[in-house]
C-alpha cells in the first residue's frame, strides 16, 4: 500500500508537466507540503516533447533537468506517477481527494538498465512520439524520463514476455502481481495543471490529416526534428522518406474556427515561426518554408521574432486560409488550394510537406470533470471566488506559451500557498 | 437607373456598408468577415466569378457600390452551401450572396441578360401560375430564351434527352396544355399577393 502523509496543510498539484513541476516546486521552495500527481510514467508533460522553445531556439531538456535537480532536492514534495484524481469532496482548506494509481510493474529497485526491454519483444504504439514509432512492452518513456524506473505496458501482463522481462532484471525489480491502488488524499488546497492536448486534425476534413502521409501536425514535426524522435532527427516526409526541403504550414489548424475551436490558440503563429528555421537549420539556403495564414499574432514581445523570420530569404508568407489539401498521386506531394488574400489570385501550390499548425485545447474539460470547477465553454478553469482552495495553473486555465505557463504556475502555487497559510493560522 | 436607386443613393451616400446592412438580406453579417478565403478556395464554381465572396464583402467594405451590384459573381452561386459550412465564423454567405442579387436586380443595377437572372425569373413565373412547376414549359421557355432560331436549334439538340424523360414518365407531353397545380389556387395566389404586399411595403421605405 502507497503510504502517504497528507494533512489539510499540504498542496496537491495535478498534473507533472512544465507547469505543474513550476506550481509544486514554488510551493515546496517555500516550505510547503506538496504531492505532485501526474497520470504517465513520467514528468516531463508535453514540452518533454518539444525539439526546441521559442523565441530563444533553446532545448528545452536543459530546463527539465533544472526542474528535475530541484524536485530531488525537496524532502517536503512527493512525486506520485500514474495517479489519476477520480474524485474531489469538501472545501477550501481541507479537501477529500481520492486518487487512482495504476500500476507500473517495476518497484524502486530498477536501475533503468534496460535489461528487461531487451528480453521482450512485443512492441506498442509510442506515445511520447505522437504514435509516430513504436516501443517496446517494457520501456523508459524517454531518456529524460523521471523517475527513472522502466514500465511494463499492462498489455503485456500474463503474456510469456512478462515472465521473461522479469528472469531478465538483475535487481528482482518486476512485480508483475503490482495492483491498481485506490487512496484518498486530505489536503488543503488544489492545483490544477493539467495541461493540454493538441487539437485532432483529422477533424479538419479538407486538410486530409487522415488521407495524406505529408501531412502532419506541428507536433508530430517537434518529434521528428528530436534526434532522438521517431526519424532520428532527420526531417523526412513519411510516405517516402525523401527530404522535406519545401514545407508548408498552415495556421488556425482547428483555431479561430467556429466549426472546431472558436478561441485563439495563441502559440500557433510563434510554433510555425520557429518551426520554419528547422528548415533552415536541416537544409540552409536550400529549405524553403511557406506560411499560409489570416493573420500573424506574434503575441507580446515576440514581434521581432516574426521580423526576423520575415527576413529570411527562404520564407515565404502567404495571406489566406488554405481551403482544401489534396494530393498529387505521382510525386506523393500535397497541393494546397485557396485564394489569396492579397491580390484574391487563385493557387494551387504543391509541397513536400504539410504541417497543420494545430490548436490547443485542455487535456482535461473541466466542464466534466469529476471536480466542481468554474470553467469556460471551452472546458478552462476560470479564475472564480467560488473555486475556494481550486486553482488552474498553464494550460488548464487557458491557451499558453511556456512562459506565460510557468507565470500561471507560480502565480497558482502563490494562491495555494495563501490558502494553507489560513489553515494554519486558524489551527494555532 | 431607377428613382429607387436614386433614393437610396441620396441617403447612404458614401457608406455603402451601412446600406447593404440596411436593405440586403443577411446584410449585417458582411462586416463580420476576416478575409481568411476559405469561401472563394471552397467554391466549386470559384473560377467562374470575377469576385469572390470575400472579395466582395472587401469591396462593399470599400465602398465601391457600382462594381459590386453590376457584378454578376452573386448571380453565379448554385447554393451548394459549401461556403456557409466552410466560413469559420458561420457567415451565411449564400444568403448574402442571393440578397445581393436581388437587391441589385430591385434597383435595376444587374447585368443585362445574366443568363441565370433570367433563368430565376423564368422559373418564379412558371411556378407562381399554378403552384407546380410545368418542367415542359420551362425547358422550351428556357431553349427561346435568346430568340426564336436559338430555341429550335436548341430543342433539336435536346431531343434525344426530351424522349428519354418521356418514355421514363418524367415528362408529360399534355403539360401544353396548362399542366397540373396546387389544390386551392385561388388560396395560393392569395398567399402570394399577401407577400408581395409585404415586400412592396418594405421597398417603400426604401431610402425614407
Amino acid at each position: 500500500m502507497t503510504d502517504v502523509v497528507a494533512t489539510n496543510q499540504t498542496i496537491l498539484v495535478v498534473g507533472g508537466g512544465i507547469s505543474g513541476m513550476t506550481a509544486a516546486l514554488e510551493a515546496a521552495e517555500c516550505g510547503k507540503d506538496v504531492i505532485l500527481l501526474e497520470k504517465n510514467p513520467s514528468l516531463g508533460g508535453r514540452v518533454s516533447q518539444l525539439y526546441k522553445y521559442f523565441p530563444k531556439l533553446c532545448f528545452p531538456t536543459c530546463g527539465m533537468e533544472i526542474n528535475l535537480r530541484r524536485i530531488k532536492a525537496r524532502n517536503n514534495l512527493r512525486v506520485m506517477t500514474l495517479a489519476e484524481v477520480t474524485k474531489v469532496s469538501g472545501d477550501k482548506g481541507n479537501y477529500s481527494v481520492d486518487v487512482k494509481i495504476s500500476p507500473r510493474y517495476v518497484n524502486e529497485n530498477c536501475t533503468a538498465c534496460g535489461a528487461c526491454s531487451d528480453a521482450v519483444s512485443a512492441e506498442f504504439d509510442n506515445e511520447h512520439n505522437y504514435n509516430l514509432d513504436k516501443r517496446k512492452g517494457a520501456y523508459l518513456p524517454f531518456t529524460m524520463a523521471f523517475p527513472q524506473r522502466y514500465v511494463i505496458d499492462p498489455a503485456m501482463i500474463g503474456t510469456d514476455d512478462a515472465a521473461k522481462a522479469k528472469d531478465a532484471c538483475p535487481v528482482g525489480a518486476i512485480d508483475l502481481d503490482m495492483a491498481e491502488e485506490n487512496i484518498q488524499l486530505n489536503v488543503g488546497s488544489v492545483v490544477w495543471a493539467t495541461g493540454w492536448k493538441p487539437y485532432d486534425a483529422a477533424k479538419i476534413q479538407p486538410y486530409g490529416y487522415d488521407r495524406f502521409d505529408n501531412v502532419i501536425t506541428s507536433v508530430e514535426l517537434e518529434r521528428m526534428m528530436d534526434p532522438q524522435g521517431p526519424t532520428g532527427g532527420k526531417l523526412i516526409r513519411p510516405s517516402d522518406g525523401k527530404e522535406a526541403k519545401d514545407v508548408a504550414f498552415i495556421q488556425c489548424a482547428g483555431s479561430r474556427d467556429r466549426n472546431h475551436l472558436r478561441h485563439c490558440s495563441r502559440i500557433c503563429c510563434m510554433a510555425s515561426l520557429k518551426q520554419s528555421t528547422y528548415t533552415r537549420e536541416k537544409f540552409g539556403d536550400e529549405g524553403k518554408s511557406t506560411i499560409y495564414y489570416i493573420d500573424i499574432r506574434a503575441i507580446d514581445r515576440f514581434e521581432d521574432f516574426y521580423q526576423k523570420v520575415k527576413s529570411d530569404s527562404t520564407v515565404n508568407f502567404i495571406k489566406s486560409k488554405v481551403a482544401s489539401v489534396v494530393e498529387d498521386k505521382d510525386t506523393g506531394n500535397p497541393i494546397l488550394k485557396g485564394v489569396d488574400t492579397e491580390g484574391y489570385k487563385r493557387y494551387a501550390n504543391p509541397h513536400d510537406l504539410v504541417v497543420l499548425a494545430v490548436g490547443m485545447e485542455p487535456s482535461v474539460n473541466f466542464n466534466d470533470a469529476p471536480v466542481d470547477i468554474v470553467s469556460n465553454e471551452f472546458g478552462f478553469i476560470e479564475a472564480n471566488p467560488e473555486n475556494g482552495g481550486l486553482f488552474g495553473a498553464g494550460c488548464a486555465s487557458d491557451a499558453l506559451d511556456v512562459n506565460r505557463a510557468v507565470q500561471s504556475a507560480t502565480a497558482s502555487a502563490l494562491r495555494a500557498i495563501q490558502v494553507v497559510n489560513q489553515v494554519a493560522e486558524a489551527e494555532d | 437607373m431607377s428613382e429607387l436607386n436614386n433614393r437610396v443613393v441620396e441617403k447612404y451616400r458614401n457608406n455603402f456598408l451601412k446600406e447593404v446592412e440596411a436593405n440586403v438580406e443577411e446584410g449585417d453579417w458582411v462586416k463580420m468577415c476576416m478575409q481568411c478565403g476559405v469561401c472563394a478556395g471552397s467554391c466549386p464554381l470559384g473560377d467562374a466569378w470575377e469576385h469572390t465572396p470575400q472579395k466582395l464583402f472587401m469591396m462593399i467594405r470599400a465602398g465601391k457600390r457600382d462594381e459590386v451590384l453590376s457584378s454578376d459573381a452573386m448571380w453565379m452561386c448554385t447554393s451548394c452551401y459549401n461556403c456557409i459550412v466552410r466560413c469559420p465564423r458561420e457567415l451565411p454567405i449564400t444568403h448574402i450572396m442571393h440578397g445581393l442579387a436581388h437587391y441589385a436586380a430591385r434597383l435595376g443595377l444587374s447585368p443585362k441578360n445574366q443568363p441565370t437572372q433570367k433563368f430565376a425569373q423564368l422559373f418564379w413565373d412558371n411556378l407562381t401560375k399554378t403552384g407546380r412547376v410545368n418542367e415542359l414549359k420551362l425547358g422550351l421557355n428556357l431553349y427561346f430564351m435568346n430568340g426564336f432560331s436559338e430555341g429550335v436549334k436548341k430543342s433539336l439538340e435536346m431531343r434525344s434527352i426530351g424522349q428519354g424523360m418521356f418514355f421514363a414518365k418524367r415528362l408529360n407531353p399534355m403539360e401544353i396544355l396548362g399542366g397540373h397545380g396546387v389544390k386551392d389556387q385561388a388560396g395560393f395566389h392569395a398567399m402570394l399577393d399577401k407577400a408581395r404586399e409585404i415586400e412592396d411595403a418594405k421597398l417603400d421605405k426604401f431610402g425614407k
